[in-house]
């Protein structure tokens, strides 16, 4: 018995040594105290990632490559593309949450007349994607310091209209819950063009699928989920008009195959990956601006 | 410990608990049109605070005109009345606010004094009041208020943890400020029901 602990010691012992010089390849180049989060660029080896730090260690919001700096690191940032699926040819482009600026910049790049709105609240997550991530705000790329859900509203009164709406808010360790309300979605969806489409970066595992589901599927009917196995993320794609059939999907798939290469976006095996299954509990009530616990449904399990 | 010791302690338990559950609900009340920034939260302390000030001045003068149980119960009719249009009006103020005002800072601020003032001044004229209702000799007007604060506050802390934990977990919020109605406009009543007890004090 005692030689199993002494065992299990120098096992624990030698895990925590040959952990120790991966540890000691990250690198801090910034760190700082925003209003929203503490914000940290971390240098780790192959990659520079922007995290915003949570009660249990940090959270990774945007990483890249820089020998390669096109080249999507994260699978739910590349699952993000599929959006192209459903919107070949964009040109008003609204991404709310910036993070890095990994997918404001590449879909700038990819379509040359589009318009792209970034709507951001925290001023200094702008600052730091503009410094180590070569953000740029061009013509074509303007950032809104300003809560999504203001913006959206003040867009709608201004009969604003975009082909592509990307959510991209909920990645942080808190949930902005009056981003994620049947109300928020229903006029995100008002503000897509009639062929118009939205795709939302959130969550596949807790409590808070089913709720978030049965909200997509109130304000948009039918919706696409994409999910891969390697990501505990999803993203749902939901359109105005009826979705695209899967013929559609693969043959925009493979139009966007070559220019998508240098982003790592397998973008082809993305249709047979999007699913319209009813794969939630149906009998779970809708987020609404009046009952929007999000956080609390996400930790309590 | 009267009846009427007991009663006023948890009629002013009952409001501080009314009063940060409603500040709570603020925040989510003007969430989708201000955003849930800090500048909302700065808006919604700022009137809750200045409200109250007000309604402690209030009270204090209205303890002087004759002080009486009915009357204090006649306070808690009057916050649930004033809470119920909260239901109604939210949303058509903040639409009003939002189409003038561009600065979700000052618009939220604006919405918050349109909606959130008056049932805050009527919550906040019931600490004093109950102070004078319960204070006999000025040797114990210390204590009696010390115990009030006690208990308002401790109501306050409750209505906070309740309200965050469990009611928006369980509940819509437009429900929630009805049952808070509901239970001012009971506790109201009791108070005028008991209005006898006076006569024994």
């Amino acid at each position: 018995m005692r030689d199993l602990s002494t065992l299990a010691l120098i096992a624990l012992l030698v895990g925590f040594l040959a952990s120790g010089p991966v540890a000691a390849d990250r690198e801090v180049l910034h760190r700082e105290q925003s209003l929203y989060h503490t914000i940290m660029v971390v240098a780790e080896p192959g990659r520079l990632c922007l995290q915003f730090s949570v009660r249990n260690g940090s959270r990774n919001q945007s990483c890249v490559d820089p020998r390669r700096p096109q080249r999507m690191v994260f699978s739910y940032t590349r699952m993000m593309m599929a959006a192209l699926l459903l919107v070949p040819e964009p040109r008003t482009v609204l991404v709310a949450g910036l993070g890095g600026g990994t997918l404001p910049t590449a879909l700038a790049e990819l379509l040359p007349n589009v318009r792209i709105d970034v709507v951001e609240i925290d001023p200094r997550v702008v600052d730091a994607a503009r410094k180590y991530f070569d953000f740029q705000e061009t013509e074509r790329i303007r950032v809104h310091i300003r809560d999504a859900r203001v913006f959206v509203k003040r867009a709608l009164q201004q009969e604003r209209q975009y082909d592509l709406v990307i959510l991209d808010a909920y990645s942080g360790d808190y949930i902005p819950e009056h981003l994620m309300t049947a109300e928020f979605l229903d006029e995100t969806r008002r503000l897509l063009s009639p062929s118009g489409a939205v795709a939302a970066n959130t969550f596949a595992t807790s409590r808070l699928y089913d709720y978030e589901s049965e909200t997509y599927r109130l304000v948009f009917g039918d919706f696409f989920n994409l999910r891969v196995s390697t990501s505990n993320n999803r993203v749902i794609l939901a359109t105005n008009a009826p979705l695209p059939d899967k013929a559609t999907l693969r043959a925009n798939s493979r139009a966007w195959r070559a220019a998508l290469g240098p982003y790592d976006v397998p973008i082809t095996s993305y249709p047979r990956r999007m699913s319209t299954k009813v794969d939630w509990d149906t009998s779970k009530r809708p987020l609404t601006d009046q009952y929007s616990p999000a956080n609390l449904l996400r930790g309590a399990r | 410990m009267t009846r009427r010791f007991l009663l006023i302690n948890t009629l002013a338990f009952c409001g501080g608990f009314s009063i940060m559950s409603l500040e709570l609900l603020g925040g989510r009340i003007l969430a989708p049109w201000f955003g849930s920034s800090i500048y909302v939260w700065g808006s919604i302390i700022t009137v809750f605070m200045l409200s109250l000030s007000v309604g402690y001045f209030i009270g204090g003068r209205l303890s002087l005109r004759a002080p009486s149980l009915a009357k204090f119960g006649c306070l808690f009719l009057i916050a649930a009345v004033i809470l119920v249009p909260i239901v109604y009006l939210a949303e058509p103020v903040m639409v009003w606010v939002f189409e003038r005002v561009e600065d979700p800072r000052y618009g939220s601020l604006a919405a918050s004094l349109a909606l959130f003032v008056a049932p805050t001044v009527v919550l906040g004229t019931i600490s004093p009041y109950s102070v004078r209702l319960l204070v006999r000799h000025k040797e114990e007007s210390g204590k009696v208020a010390g115990t009030l604060y006690f208990v308002s506050t401790l109501g306050s802390a409750l209505g906070t943890l309740a309200t965050s934990f469990y009611f928006v977990l369980w509940f819509e919020m437009d429900t929630i400020v009805a049952v808070l109605a509901g239970t001012l406009l009971v506790l109201g009543a009791v108070g005028v029901g008991c209005r006898g007890l006076d006569q024994h004090a």
